[in-house]
C-alpha cells in the first residue's frame, strides 16, 4: 500500500459520513412528514455521493483489488472508524436533528479547512462537498431553532436530544496517529484547531433557540479507535445484509 | 409529528434566469423559512430550478368556478380582441 496513513485517513473522514448517511437513510418512507422525509434522504444521498468519492480514492490508495464497495459493505465493525455521535438511533425527530446539527456544524469547519489540503483529490471533495453541507447546516440549525423555540414539549424533547448527544461531540476533535502523521503532510486538518470556533458556534444556536448548553465534562470516545457503542452493530448489519448475503451482487 | 395541521404553502419555481416563476406545485410547513426549504428539498432536487417562491395558500385570492359564466363567457365571441386585424411587418416576430 502507497500509504497506510493516507488509506486510513481517508476512512477516518469517509466512515463518519457513511454511517451518518445509513441513519438518514433509514427515514426512507419513515420521515415524520413527507417533506421532512425527503429532506433527510436527501441529506443522506449527498453523504453517500461524498463517500464514493472518498472511497474510490481509498480503494486507489489500497492497490489490491478492493473496490468502494468492498471497502464500504464488507469491513467488520471494528473495523470502521466513525465518530460515536454518527451511529446513534433516530430515537425520535429531536434526536435525528440535534445528532445532524452537532455533526453538521464540525462537518463544515472540518471540510472548509480540507480544502486547503495539499492533496489535490481531498481537495477538490472537499470542494464539492462544502455546499451540501453548508446546505445540510443550515436545515438542521433551522429545525434545532423550530424545536427549541416551539412549544412546551417540542423543547423538551429537543433539550433531551442535546443532552444525550453532547457527550459525544469532543470526540469529533481527538486526533489518531493516522491524523497527526497526515498533519504534518499539509494532508490532514488539524481537527483541534476547530474545537473552540465549534462550541461557540453551536453554544450560539443553541442559546438562540433558548436550549441550554449542557455542562458536562465527561465525555465519550472509542469510535475513531473501532470501539463503538452498541448501534453500531445492528446498523451494519441492515447496511451489509445484501452484500453479506449474496456476495458480489449488483443493481 | 403529522403535517395535518401545519399551512398550506404554494410553491413557484423559475426554472432558469429570464423565465417566469411557474407554479408547481404545493406542501405542508410550519413558517415560510421551512416552507422554502421543502420547496428546494421537494421540487428542485433534480436541478430543476434558480429561484423558489412560496406564498401561504391562504394568502391566494382565487376566483370561484361558480362564476365562470359571468367572469370569462363573454370574451368567448370577442375575437376582434386578438390582434389577428392587422397586416403585421415581417420584421415584427413573436406577436
Amino acid at each position: 500500500m502507497k500509504s497506510k496513513n493516507l488509506y486510513k485517513y481517508i476512512l477516518g473522514i469517509a466512515d463518519n459520513s457513511l454511517i451518518l448517511g445509513q441513519r438518514m437513510g433509514e427515514l426512507c418512507g419513515h420521515g415524520p412528514s413527507l417533506e421532512t422525509d425527503i429532506a433527510c434522504t436527501n441529506i443522506s444521498l449527498d453523504l453517500f455521493g461524498q463517500v464514493r468519492s472518498y472511497y474510490q480514492y481509498a480503494a486507489k490508495i489500497a492497490g489490491d483489488n478492493r473496490t468502494e464497495d468492498d471497502i464500504a459493505m464488507l469491513r467488520k465493525e471494528r473495523e470502521y472508524v466513525n465518530v460515536l455521535l454518527v451511529e446513534q438511533p433516530n430515537t425520535n425527530f429531536a434526536y435525528t436533528m440535534a445528532r445532524q446539527f452537532l455533526f453538521d456544524a464540525y462537518h463544515l469547519l472540518f471540510l472548509q479547512e480540507l480544502e486547503k489540503s495539499n492533496d489535490l483529490t481531498l481537495s477538490a471533495i472537499a470542494t464539492k462537498s462544502i455546499k451540501e453541507a453548508s446546505y445540510h447546516q443550515r436545515f438542521s440549525s433551522d429545525w434545532i431553532k423550530r424545536l427549541g423555540d416551539g412549544t412546551e414539549e417540542s423543547h423538551q424533547k429537543m433539550q433531551e436530544a442535546i443532552n444525550g448527544l453532547w457527550t459525544y461531540t469532543d470526540e469529533l476533535f481527538h486526533q489518531t496517529e493516522a491524523d497527526k502523521a497526515m498533519v504534518e503532510q499539509g494532508v490532514g486538518v488539524d481537527v483541534t484547531k476547530l474545537k473552540e470556533v465549534y462550541y461557540k458556534q453551536v453554544g450560539q444556536i443553541l442559546e438562540g433557540a433558548t436550549l441550554e448548553i449542557p455542562e458536562s465534562k465527561w465525555f465519550q470516545k472509542g469510535g475513531k479507535q473501532g470501539i463503538h457503542t452498541e448501534h453500531l452493530g445492528y446498523l451494519l448489519s441492515d447496511l451489509q445484509y445484501m452484500q453479506r448475503t449474496y456476495p458480489n451482487m449488483s443493481w | 409529528m403529522g403535517t395535518k395541521n401545519w399551512p398550506l404553502w404554494e410553491v413557484f419555481v423559475r426554472s432558469k434566469n429570464g423565465l417566469e416563476h411557474r407554479h408547481c406545485g404545493s406542501l405542508h410547513a410550519t413558517d415560510a423559512e421551512m416552507a422554502l426549504e421543502n420547496a428546494r428539498d421537494v421540487y428542485t432536487r433534480r436541478n430543476e430550478g434558480v429561484s423558489i417562491w412560496v406564498v401561504e395558500s391562504k394568502n391566494i385570492t382565487a376566483s370561484n368556478p361558480d362564476n365562470n359564466g359571468e367572469l370569462f363567457e363573454p370574451a368567448q365571441d370577442k375575437v376582434y380582441r386578438h390582434p389577428t386585424f392587422y397586416d403585421l411587418p415581417d420584421e415584427v416576430k413573436h406577436m
